[in-house]
């Protein structure tokens, strides 16, 4: 319980000296939200109403408080560039985010696990040699570049790929894997590329032990040592290297969604920044920022669920 | 384990079938879109490349935005394609001799998309939003002007003046002065209604806008489509893509992409009545000095900017107007400063710099044309000794450090179109809030208020001429380009018309027999 406690009180603290770094820059880069929304042709009128209205006339330290109130209220304020609730836009984006991210971490796993045991077991092969430097072209190639090609080969052959926008999956499941597909393939082959390395050389690291030498000689079968008990035992560090993939695949979305042109908090981060959309802003990150704390919380959890001893202890 | 396998390979195994399935299922989709022109459902979809900044138009600015809500709303006039003013939510005008009254004969029948009629009430209340009369926050500085707003009957709206104000008819379409149903105040950003070929149905911030026709529009017949989607699209690579994939029909391309899509599209080429020019700090040395101004435009080759930015699909301009004004226009100022080296050199060494000069460029990150241009002056400026330093900064930072704040050299700019002139040039105003040039020139100020009060609009082209003359002769800026705005259409698709300002006219598209 009382790890609990501790967890959730950290958890505030990281969102309170986020949200005061995140309100300081704000006022520290040049740019007016207003203004960049309008353009240079902003009848001087409008911008004035528009202050008023939205507050932005007031001292800093007010501006910073009525929004802790409001969050504390359960109102994250009012976009500016959107004129919408904040809560709304991000909730909208939440699916497509979440399932592109999801999409993308089950790419990772069906493709780097598999593969990480196929060539653990050849070392040195020649099928080793060849994906170990198809994993530093993997790493190499910035994911605006693949996405680009993936649309061009893949998403102009195939019908069935989307190239532009977003189906939503209640429209059409069909419809909402063609559009997330080939962005879920962009952020997960770099990736591929990192896990796969570090899953190979867990799995090495395991088979040299001493456990894996007796249950060899007690005559199990090498399927089984493999998958009973290397695997298992792999699974401790390659968890915490997921734990950080799902991090790096959230912030692999911010560029690929706007590759893709997809609709989700990637996309919707950006524009919020570039148009000094403070509330938007403040509430994104608010949300990411308890996301990856909540993935750091499930993997210490599964810690325990895969190694007794961290159980126990 | 083995079963957390077994769920892995079973996943994967239904996402192939998924993909099958819908290989087939998405040909019957394309079959559906390609029936569209017997009688089957009328719908396109148009990129546009952000979104808007208000769907009230009465807050909007962008002309991104105009290009979209323009098919939602009418005011009492409209400006036709090539800029002239014709009735639209008024049938008639009539102004007093001395100018000051404006007396309007109100269209009949024309109902909002809620269904309620239009009432001179509805006219009116648009305007005293505008103006601030309840609230005392205006809107818009563009009626500051009016004297009174008088309503004699049911027909009949009349506009009295302070002063006479010869560019106000330019303030009466959509553009400035949208007509609102008094009914929906409070309610125009979120649900705007109209009187308009099309009435909005959805917005999604940052994916589509969807507007569906409007079956009581007050032009019998019209509009064709029975919806169009706006899809906002940022990435002009994925729009051309989407283009050619068939998923939208609609698409601006640039230049340089002519020759991949002219066989498979019908391409409008529209004069965007753009200014494309660059800009000089007139409080700041060395450009104070108007030889030294005049040697920047000597030196810079329009021609090259055109052919490296454009790929050749842009008019040379040599004043702060585009030939799409038409009558305005006044000719012959774009080779007034024809390339020529020799002459720069000279100009640059009378002004006391023989050996040029190192200075600073400061462009807008967020277009590409900003880029580009500024690669070719920095070379034409090279010929003549003068050292420029490219400095690319955000928009925002543009907008606050460099046309708020007046804090640079050099900048590369362009301005989208106006339909009035009067609108377009009144930042070269002395002491004007929008002179980020800082231009000081007592002719031109004193032009500008003549021809605000002249009726004669053969007089007015006359001033208007003599003001483009003097930014010209002071070399205010180096004016580079009108460009032009490429469309890409379905080829199936006719009745697509373009005007001097940003909009997208969807009134009488429709698919080809």
């Amino acid at each position: 319980m009382a790890y609990f406690i501790r967890r959730f009180i950290l958890l505030l603290v990281t969102l309170v000296l986020v949200s005061l770094i995140t309100f300081a820059v704000f006022q520290v880069i040049p740019g007016d939200p207003i203004r960049i929304m309008l353009g240079p042709e902003a009848d001087e009128a409008r911008v004035q109403a528009l202050e008023k209205e939205l507050g932005l006339d007031r001292p800093l330290h007010e501006q910073y408080f009525s929004w802790v109130q409001g969050v504390v209220t359960g109102d994250m304020g009012q976009s500016i560039r959107f004129s919408r609730p904040v809560a709304e836009l991000i909730t909208d984006r939440l699916p497509v985010t979440l399932s592109l991210a999801v999409l993308s971490v089950i790419i990772v796993v069906l493709i780097a696990i598999p593969l990480g045991i196929f060539v653990a077991r050849r070392q040195n092969s020649f099928s080793d040699l060849m994906f170990s430097s198809l994993t530093q072209v993997g790493m190499a190639i910035p994911s605006f570049w693949l996405g680009m090609l993936l649309m061009l080969y893949l998403g102009m052959t195939f019908s069935f790929f989307s190239v532009t926008g977003y189906v939503p999956w209640s429209e059409s499941i069909t419809g909402a894997l063609g559009s997330l597909i080939l962005p879920a393939l962009t952020i997960a082959i770099p990736q591929i590329a990192v896990s796969f390395r570090y899953i190979r050389n867990t799995i090495l690291e395991q088979l040299q032990l001493d456990y894996v030498r007796t249950l060899r000689s007690k005559g199990i079968l090498e399927r089984a040592v493999m998958y009973k008990h290397v695997l298992r035992n792999a699974m401790i560090p390659i968890l915490t290297v997921f734990g950080l993939i799902f991090a790096e695949v959230v912030a692999g979305t911010i560029i690929v969604e706007q590759v893709f042109g997809l609709p989700g908090f990637g996309s919707l981060l950006v524009t919020s920044i570039s148009y000094r959309d403070f509330p938007l802003v403040q509430g994104i990150i608010m949300y990411i920022t308890i996301v990856v704390v909540l993935i750091n919380f499930i993997i210490d959890m599964l810690y325990a669920v895969l190694d007794p001893r961290i159980r126990l202890g | 384990m083995n079963s957390w396998f077994k769920f892995l390979m079973g996943v994967s195994f239904l996402i192939i079938v998924a993909i099958g399935l819908s290989a087939c299922s998405d040909k019957d989709n394309d079959n559906n879109n390609g029936a569209a022109s017997d009688g089957g459902s009328q719908e396109i979809s148009v990129r546009i490349n952000n979104d808007p900044d208000f769907l009230d138009p009465h807050m909007a600015e962008a002309s991104i935005t105009y290009q979209v809500i323009l098919n939602i709303f009418d005011g009492l006039l409209v400006g036709d394609t090539d800029g002239s003013l014709k009735p639209a939510l008024a049938e008639e005008y009539d102004i007093s001799e001395d100018g000051l009254t404006y007396t309007f004969d109100i269209r009949e029948g024309v109902t909002f998309h809620n269904g309620d009629p239009l009432t001179v009430e509805d006219i009116q209340y648009s305007f005293e939003r505008l103006m601030g009369t309840h609230t005392g926050e205006p809107l818009s500085s563009n009626f500051e002007n009016i004297d009174a707003l008088e309503t004699p009957d049911e027909n009949t709206f009349v506009i009295k003046l302070k002063e006479p104000n010869s560019a106000f008819l330019t303030y009466l379409t959509a553009l400035n002065s949208a007509i609102l149903p008094k009914s929906n105040d409070g309610k125009h950003n979120e649900n705007p209604i109209g009187t308009g070929p099309f009435q909005y149905e959805n917005y999604s911030p940052e994916n589509n806008m969807v507007v569906v026709k409007n079956e009581n529009y007050w032009k019998e017949g019209l509009p064709y489509l029975d919806k169009v989607t706006f899809v906002f699209q940022p990435d002009d690579q994925t729009a051309l893509l989407s283009l050619q994939s068939g998923q939208i029909d609609l698409v601006a391309v640039g230049a340089h992409r002519v020759p991949e899509v002219e066989d498979q599209f019908n391409l409008t080429y529209q004069d965007s009545n753009s200014v494309l020019l660059v800009g000089f700090n007139h409080d700041r040395e060395p450009f104070n000095d108007i030889r030294v101004r005049q040697a920047i435009n000597y030196a810079v080759n329009k021609d090259d900017i055109i052919e490296a930015t454009f790929s050749g699909y842009a008019t040379k301009i040599g004043s702060n107007m585009s030939p799409a004004m038409a009558d305005v226009y006044k000719e012959g100022l774009e080779d007034a400063y024809a390339r020529d080296v020799a002459k720069a050199k000279d100009l640059l060494a009378e002004a006391g710099y023989p050996n040029g000069f190192q200075t600073t460029l400061s462009i807008s990150s967020h277009a590409g044309m900003y880029t580009n241009v500024a690669q070719v002056i920095v070379e034409n400026l090279k010929d003549i000794g003068i050292d420029v330093e490219i400095e690319v900064v955000e928009w925002g930072v543009w907008l606050e450090r460099i046309y708020q704040g007046r804090d640079y050299d050099m900048t590369v700019i362009d301005f989208t179109g106006e339909l009035s002139p009067y609108e377009t040039i009144k930042r070269y105003i002395s002491g004007a809030g929008n002179n980020f040039f800082n231009f000081e020139n007592a002719e031109f100020d004193e032009l500008m208020q003549d021809v605000i009060v002249e009726q004669d609009a053969d007089r007015q082209n006359e001033l208007y001429g003599r003001a483009q003359e003097i930014l010209s002769e002071e070399a205010a800026a180096v004016y580079l380009a009108d460009y032009q705005i490429i469309w890409a259409l379905n080829p199936e698709l006719e009745g697509y018309k373009t005007y001097p300002y940003f909009f997208h006219d969807l009134e009488e598209v429709r698919y080809t027999e």
